[in-house]
């Protein structure tokens, strides 16, 4: 039987196209799509957030120290895309709170979308944006004492990729389980990223810090993004620091789509 | 099965396209535990439009949420279009159809957009989700506001978008929480029609409403649910049959009333209600309106003669009323004084 019957009688006019089948990649496409698209409707509110961190650089870059191995720049801009990546991907379940509220997302529910494509479609709405964001910081500072190493930087990409879809999950997640609450959202999403920036050693080495800071650092997931991000992005791979970054970025993406699948599944 | 050779309803369908069995749903918040839906048994066969009726909290929402794979049941079991709600979400969810209480399109996208959204999670094809598109939008009138942020459309806008949403993959199985909340009579009026078109179609459709009216002129079933049963399932018209119709007749003394209130027992066919108050008689009795000319003229015979007398055939709002106590109309306009069964002394 045709899945798509062309009308036969001029009296009905309706055409009949039938739900079929879907696999994960083409559901997380579908979702991407929807997400971006009403962005890509505003491309002046892209540009500007695009801009953002090129503004951090500016103004902070200048501050630093020369390190000893190489130009602060190279040592920092790592940090600078992995931090980017936090930041965007911890908000996947801002726009979600509203969607929850109004609807639209019991909609996409019930529809066959698979679970975790829901997850990783809305996650990679921010991947997106910071991929471009990369290109564009590594644009800019490549003139200055900057060292560009592109098979490096595209294995950092897939790294923070991973990072940031474990991350945009688990954002999702706190937003399903937040239900209406909006605060709940932004309280509990401030309260983890700042820690999580500042243990990563992004803004400052964490080399001198007291035991218990390094023993917290250590076992953030991300100091390990960050330190394999360095080491690829100075054109370097080193075999332990590359497999600690994607083994943690990796842990924090299968994470992320266990327990948002588990609290969609839950929430009422 | 094709929807043209779905047009005749198929009655002795072996197996139902619904069916519940003691479906449960509690919600705990703290330590209170709501009983939103208690031990429903439900069986729709396929191409029945069947309406749920019930007052606010009657776990009409709580039910079509856990048939539509939204929330799992407490305990108990459900199939639609064959598959179990728990067990076989998936395929549950390529079969149905669902507008929601809420609203399908997300504010910051445009109606057009999310559209082709619902067309790519149902895996239909470029081309025939663009025709369909333009032919939902064209039957809900939405063509102009397809094209700017859902934010910017008016209410009524807004819940046809829904509905066209929800109608997206001609959906085996439909199922529409309040679909007409917020739309002006005319659109209300279309709404009805696509509903009628979609039962000819073999569609199988269950929806919720508050306007009884609808619920009369659509569907060939209602289900009155109340605190999480069902408290009856019929037709509109067996509904009002069974309530009854109600004579009301005035009279010159209250003895004259009360003489008549008695011959009323004796001369209508079983009447479920005969109440006196004051000078003025009420009796509710199948058949009502039929045996009212008689009554008229027995109690002249025997002396007491009515001086006015009204009649009343049910409304689906009566029969409401009389089942749960409540009116689903917000101003509640009855105005019963102290009920008493037969006759008064
Ligand atoms: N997610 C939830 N958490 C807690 N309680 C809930 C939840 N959803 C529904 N309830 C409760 O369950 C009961 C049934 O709610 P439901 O939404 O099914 O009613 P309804 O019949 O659809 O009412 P209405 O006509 O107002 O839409 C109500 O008491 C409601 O407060
Ligand atoms: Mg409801």
């Amino acid at each position: 039987m045709t899945t798509i019957t062309v009308p036969t009688t001029q009296a009905r006019r309706t055409t009949q196209p039938k739900s079929r089948p879907t696999g994960f990649l083409t559901d997380t496409w579908t979702v991407l799509v929807r997400e971006l698209t009403p962005k890509l409707r505003q491309p002046a509110s892209m540009l500007f957030a695009m801009v953002q961190p090129l503004v951090f650089l500016a103004l902070f870059a200048p501050l630093l120290p020369d390190v000893e191995s190489g130009s602060a720049l190279q040592w920092f801009v790592p940090g600078i895309v992995v931090m980017t990546a936090l930041m965007g991907a911890s908000m996947t379940g801002a726009d979600l709170t509203a969607e929850i509220r109004s609807g639209s997302h019991e909609r996409l529910l019930v529809s066959p979308l698979s679970r975790p494509s829901l997850l990783v479609g809305r996650a990679l709405k921010e991947v997106v944006p910071v991929l471009f964001q990369t290109a564009l910081i590594l644009a800019v500072v490549t003139p200055f004492s900057f060292d560009l190493h592109l098979g490096g930087v595209l294995v950092g990409a897939v790294i923070v990729s991973l990072f940031a879809i474990g991350l945009g999950a688990l954002s999702f997640a706190l937003a399903t389980a937040a239900k209406e609450q909006d605060w709940v959202f932004w309280t509990v999403q401030q309260m983890l990223i700042f820690p999580l920036l500042l243990l990563s050693g992004v803004l400052l080495p964490l080399d001198g810090a007291p035991g218990w800071l390094r023993f917290l650092s250590d076992i953030n997931p991300m100091t390990y993004v960050v330190e394999a991000e360095r080491a690829l992005f100075a054109g370097r791979f080193p075999a332990d620091v590359v497999t600690g970054g994607l083994v943690a970025a990796a842990a924090v993406a299968v994470a992320g789509v266990l327990v948002g699948v588990r609290t969609m599944e839950r929430s009422s | 099965m094709t929807s043209e050779s779905g047009v005749m309803t198929n009655h002795n369908h072996q197996r139902p396209v619904i069916r519940t069995q003691a479906l449960t749903r509690h919600f705990t918040r703290g330590k209170k535990t709501v009983e939103a839906v208690r031990g429903l048994d439900l069986e729709i066969q396929q191409g029945e439009l069947v309406a749920f009726l019930g007052p606010n909290g009657a776990g009409k929402s709580t039910t079509l949420r856990m048939l539509t794979t939204l929330i799992p049941p407490t305990s108990g079991t459900a199939e639609v279009a064959g598959h179990d709600v728990v067990r076989s979400r998936g395929a549950v969810r390529r079969s149905i159809g669902y507008v929601g209480q809420g609203n399908a399109a997300a504010f910051v996208q445009r109606g057009r957009d999310e559209l082709m959204s619902q067309a790519r999670a149902h895996g239909i094809p470029r081309a025939a989700a663009k025709t369909r598109t333009d032919e939902l939008l064209t039957a809900f009138d939405l063509q102009e506001h397809a094209d700017r942020p859902v934010q910017t459309l008016s209410g009524g806008q807004r819940r046809r978008l829904d509905i066209a949403i929800g109608l997206f993959n001609h959906p085996e199985v439909l199922f529409l929480d309040e679909p007409s909340t917020g739309l002006d009579p005319q659109n209300r009026a279309n709404l009805q029609e696509q509903i009628r078109r979609l039962h000819e179609d073999g569609t199988t459709i269950v929806l919720t409403t508050h306007y009884l009216e609808e619920a009369d002129a659509l569907a060939g079933r209602v289900i009155v649910v109340d605190h999480g049963v069902v408290i009856a399932d019929d037709t509109a018209t067996r509904l009002k049959e069974r309530l009854g119709d109600l004579v009301r007749l005035g009279f010159a003394t209250e003895a004259d009333a009360a003489v008549a209130a008695g011959r009323a027992e004796s001369v209508l066919a079983g009447p479920t209600l005969v109440e006196r108050t004051g000078t003025q008689v009420s009796i509710r009795s199948p058949r009502g309106a039929d045996s009212a000319p008689a009554l008229a003229l027995d109690l002249a015979a025997h002396g007491t003669p009515a001086s006015r007398m009204e009649v009343h055939t049910p409304t689906l709002d009566d029969v409401f009323l009389d089942l749960t106590g409540r009116s689903l109309r917000e101003s509640a306009e009855s105005t019963t004084g102290t009920q008493t069964e037969g006759a008064a002394a």
